[in-house]
This record gives C-alpha cells, sequence and structure tokens, in this order.
C-alpha cells in the first residue's frame, strides 16, 4: 500500500538523491504558478481593458488581503507575500488533482513538515520584527515563568499538528479512494473524490488561517490598539 | 502462538479500537459545534460570515484529533515499527 508519493521513485541517482513524485510533482505546481504569474505581470495593463489573467490574479489577491484584515486585524500588506503564497500553493495541489495522474505533493508528510517549519520560522520573524527581540522573548515567560517550558512546547507541539493535520486530510482520500475502489469500483469513488477536492479547498483555507492567527498572535503587542482601529473601520 | 502473530493480532485490534474511538469523540463534538453555529446564524443572519469561517477553523481543529487517531492507525496497518523491527 502506497501511503505517500515519496514511495514512488522515478530516478535514483548514485549517493546524491533520487526524483521522487512529491519533488516532481512539488515543482510541476511551482512551475505552473510562477509561469501564469510571469505571464500576467508581463502584461500588466493600469488603464482600460484589464487582460483576463490580471483579472482572476487581482481578485485572489484582493480575497486574500481581505480575509488577513478581518482575521489579524492588521494592515494586511506585510503578511500577503507569506500566507497568500502558502494558501495558494496548498490550494493549487488539492485543485489539480483532478488531472488524471497528478499526486498531491501535500499529501506527503515531508512537503507538509516543510511548510509547517517555514511558517515556525515565521513566527519569531514576524514578532521580533514587529516588537522587538526583548519583548518577543518576554511574551515566553507570560504569565509567569514557570510556563516557559509549557509555551515552548505548545510553539512545538502546534508546528507538528499542523503539519498532521494536512498530511492527513490529504492521505486519507487517497487511502479511502483506493480501498473503495476495491469495493465499490463504479460511481462511488467519483464522489469521494469530489469530498476530497472540498476537504482539500477548505484544509488550504484552515492552513493558511492558523498561519496567519500564529504569526498575529506573536504580534500582539500592537492589537488592541488595532483592533479598535479595525472596529471604526468596519462601521 | 509465537511472538509475530501476537504482534499482528494486537495491531489489527489496537488499530480498529482507535480508529472507532478517535471517530466518535470528534463526531460528538462537531455535532455540538454544528448545532451552536446553525442556532447562531438563525439568531443573526448579518453575522453569518464570520460563525461560518470561525466554524470552520473550529471544525478543521476538532476534526484533527480524528486525523490523528487515522493516521495512527495506519502506521499501525501499513508501515508499523515493531512488525518491521521483528522481520528483520
Amino acid at each position: 500500500m502506497i501511503l505517500s508519493p515519496d514511495q514512488i521513485v522515478y530516478y535514483q541517482w548514485k549517493g546524491v538523491g533520487e526524483l521522487n513524485a512529491t519533488i516532481l510533482f512539488t515543482w510541476a505546481v511551482m512551475a505552473v504558478l510562477v509561469i501564469v504569474s510571469r505571464y500576467t505581470v508581463k502584461r500588466i495593463a493600469a488603464e482600460g481593458p484589464i487582460p483576463l489573467w490580471q483579472n482572476l490574479l487581482e481578485t485572489i489577491v484582493g480575497m486574500i488581503s481581505g480575509q488577513i484584515q478581518e482575521v489579524s486585524r492588521q494592515e494586511p500588506f506585510e503578511y500577503i507575500p507569506f500566507i497568500g503564497t502558502i494558501f495558494i500553493f496548498i490550494f493549487s495541489s488539492a485543485i489539480f488533482s483532478v488531472i488524471p495522474g497528478f499526486l498531491s505533493p501535500t499529501a506527503s508528510l515531508s512537503t507538509t513538515v516543510a511548510l509547517s517549519i517555514c511558517v515556525f520560522v515565521a513566527v519569531p520573524y514576524f514578532g521580533i520584527k514587529r516588537r522587538g527581540l526583548k519583548a518577543y522573548i518576554k511574551s515566553y515567560f507570560q504569565p509567569t515563568i514557570l510556563m516557559l517550558p509549557f509555551n515552548i512546547i505548545g510553539e512545538l507541539s502546534r508546528t507538528m499538528a499542523l503539519a498532521i493535520r494536512l498530511y492527513g486530510n490529504m492521505m486519507s482520500g487517497a487511502v479511502i479512494l483506493a480501498i473503495l475502489l476495491t469495493l465499490v469500483p463504479l460511481f462511488f469513488p467519483v464522489v469521494m473524490q469530489l469530498l476530497g477536492l472540498v476537504t482539500g479547498v477548505i484544509q488550504a483555507y484552515i492552513y493558511a488561517i492558523l498561519a496567519l492567527v500564529y504569526i498575529s498572535s506573536a504580534s500582539q503587542a500592537h492589537q488592541e490598539k488595532d483592533a479598535e482601529k479595525g472596529e471604526e473601520k468596519y462601521e | 502462538m509465537n511472538d509475530s502473530v501476537l504482534i499482528a493480532a494486537i495491531s489489527i485490534i489496537v488499530a480498529g479500537l482507535t480508529i472507532t474511538l478517535g471517530s466518535i469523540g470528534p463526531a460528538l463534538g462537531e455535532a455540538k459545534a454544528v448545532t451552536q453555529a446553525l442556532s447562531s446564524i438563525a439568531q443573526q443572519p448579518d453575522e453569518a460570515n464570520t460563525i461560518t469561517r470561525t466554524l470552520f477553523v473550529g471544525l478543521a481543529m476538532i476534526e484533527s484529533t480524528a486525523i490523528y487517531c487515522f493516521v495512527v492507525t495506519m502506521i499501525l496497518l501499513f508501515a508499523n515499527p515493531f512488525w518491521n523491527y521483528f522481520i528483520s
């Protein structure tokens, strides 16, 4: 039973490494995203009729920035590059699974752990950037110094939970599909595949939102002031 | 009954138990969350956007406990470390 695309090896270099399905499809998704973005940015138009692809990308970026502003109650522009990239990557690797033969790279534990390590590094990065090193380290001693080990454990375990949640959701779709194909090969697997597509999209959203919540809670010092400002904006 | 049969039998039984208990709890929790969210939306339809977003995030958090159980089950069934150790 194949539990992850890591186990499918296409090519092996002696002593250097191997080309497995995870790496191949990760690079395929990355290539599609980069090519579409490059194509759009080269033909960008500030006035007159805007091109089709520019319209699409502007909608996506606008939607992401709106969500970031609503959730974190902070200026979205600082977070868009990181959160948006994570969202679009997970989203498109879930959506591309409608293409026959495509294996979602997020169904491999190595991809999701890599993404989670990025979040793990981004939390102190944004926290220190916004609040300064001293205030950030001080937040680990809240409410008392006795809580230091629990704060560190919490930091590590939520990173692990983030990785395993995404991996489990994407992998379970593939495993249930494989089991169903042996039991009821007609029609029913299609329904489960549709369900898997919905799960994939929701998981992409959840992953991005959770990463955003972790990052914005690390820069909490400004939050109360910003929350008041945000409240006024919405009214 | 030798050791390998014992390991296999215990792994299979525990895998079944894990996914059973691990899906009962989250199912109850999710049912409770959805009930509350639906009645909140019925009371305040204007806030439906915020409630739905929070509901989805909360559901994913609850569901992840079931997913952990599923991952453990898969490990016990298909990538059992004790089994591999015993064979080698």
